[in-house]
């Protein structure tokens, strides 16, 4: 069990802040990220991406303003969980709440940070009758962990991204049976790979079906066959299948935050901007997670929307207790 | 020229005309958005996300090219359609004037 006085959900630029903000104010932070490193999006989708819009910053790469975020929060030694996604939030009292990761580490804290941004990326799913059925071991899979799994069986492959190609190519040579099927006429993927893929289809070790859309799978415990149209022809067809794997890419989806009690407007928690306070006392929601009237979905607002948190976050755990603002220069950045 | 037509086509098939700045540096996901249509612009427009992906129903050899993120995104797509483009990689110019769109998702 971790107890800490800010939890901090997201690992972003904005989260990182929010330790420096809190540690003036001698609070300690716990973050939790699902992704395996600091930074958010910043690290994982763009780190060699220039950004100009930082105060003080002509231009930063994304990976150098996370890195030197992190130093400016080393002093109020954070904890950190990653590769960890929080499941559930629970308020027990004023300054108690109890948050828990899908891998069961348990977070008490006296205040709660959302400091998500995009949310959490998880696969996108066509949309086709009786999917869900047969998800978890029964025949469908968003994403291929074990290839080896499928040593000797029969495999539909869905999507035209370069990770549908990428693995028909390889689990050509693993499957029986291997069809891919794609909606579009073409792929725009790499080159390399769309000649594999079409080389591989004319020696019939790829069945391809192009201009071809799903349209519903069946089976009775598990999955036994897919259908299909032709777009173009509007055949109809159907083919025995031991699994279907759709690879339609990742979507950043809110998750279990949305089932935290929060007040959400489209795909977003609403705040109160006095302090970037949320419908319940002692949760706060700051960066691009949170929603507001102007709302503008820049790093710099993150940053002001910590440093307002920080100030009510500290009176909320502090009830009756006067504070003046210091600043850094007066005050200089106390480690503890 | 500084304003420019998009024809909007609606779920139920009927065609809304917006006039449409060019001057203001907007994509046509953010001028989209602005007019209170549902896009969820998640991303805030890197081509991260899909949720403005458009199908453009009249007009789409005119829009200028595709660049690979973007291609690289609307192939992931299950609802990717022979003329989907993301709305916000579209610059609203006066190359633009008369399309025809559809709003798409990310068909999620």
């Amino acid at each position: 069990m971790i107890t800490t006085d800010l939890a901090i959900i997201g690992a972003g630029p904005v989260g990182l802040f929010a330790i420096f903000e809190a540690g003036l104010l001698k609070m300690r932070c716990h973050l939790i990220d699902y992704l395996p490193q600091a930074g958010g999006q910043l690290s994982e989708i763009y780190p060699k991406k220039p950004i100009y819009d930082i105060p003080g910053y002509p231009s930063v790469l994304a990976q150098e303003l996370v890195d030197n975020l992190l130093k400016q929060a080393e002093p109020f030694h954070p904890g950190y969980t990653f590769g960890e996604r929080i499941e559930t939030l629970e308020k027990r009292g004023e300054r108690d709440f109890v948050l828990k990761t899908n891998l069961g580490t348990e977070i008490h804290a006296k205040v709660v940070v959302i400091a998500g941004g995009l949310g959490c990326f998880e696969p996108r799913k066509p949309e086709v009758a009786g999917l869900a059925q047969f998800e978890n071991g029964k025949g469908i899979n968003y994403m291929i962990l074990d290839p080896e799994k499928y040593r000797g069986q029969k495999m539909i492959i869905a999507g035209g991204g370069d990770s549908a190609l990428d693995w028909a190519i390889y689990l050509s040579e693993v499957c029986s049976e291997l069809t891919l099927v794609h909606r579009s006429e073409s792929f725009r993927g790499a080159p390399d790979s769309v000649n594999k893929v079409m080389k591989l289809a004319q020696e019939g070790k790829i069945n391809l079906l192009l201009n071809t859309n799903l349209t519903s799978v069946t089976g009775t415990d598990k999955l036994e066959s897919v259908s299909m149209i032709n777009t173009k022809t509007q055949e109809a067809q159907t083919i025995a299948t031991d699994h279907l794997i759709p690879l339609f890419g990742l979507s950043p989806k809110l998750g279990p935050i949305e089932n935290f009690g929060l007040n959400i407007d489209k795909s977003a928690i609403e705040v109160n901007t006095d302090d970037y306070s949320t419908n319940i006392e002692g949760v706060y929601a700051i960066g691009d997670i949170n929603t507001y009237k102007n709302k503008l979905k820049l790093i710099l607002c993150g940053f002001h929307e910590a440093a307002l948190m920080s100030h009510s976050a500290y009176k909320y755990m502090n009830p009756g207790v006067k504070y003046t603002m210091k600043y850094t220069t007066v005050q200089g950045v106390n480690e503890f | 020229m500084t304003d420019i037509n998009i024809n909007l086509q609606n779920p139920d098939n009927t065609i809304t005309t917006l006039v449409a700045p060019t001057d203001m540096g907007l994509s046509l996901m953010e001028f989209l958005k602005g007019n209170d249509y549902d896009i969820l612009a998640t991303c805030g427009g890197m081509a991260l996300c899909a949720t403005c992906h458009v199908e453009v129903i009249n007009g789409f050899d005119k829009l200028h090219p595709i660049s690979d993120d973007e291609w690289a995104m609307l192939d992931t797509l299950p609802n990717i359609t022979d003329t989907s483009r993301l709305g916000c990689q579209l610059k609203l110019d006066d190359s633009m004037n008369d399309i025809t769109v559809k709003i798409m998702g990310d068909g999620n």
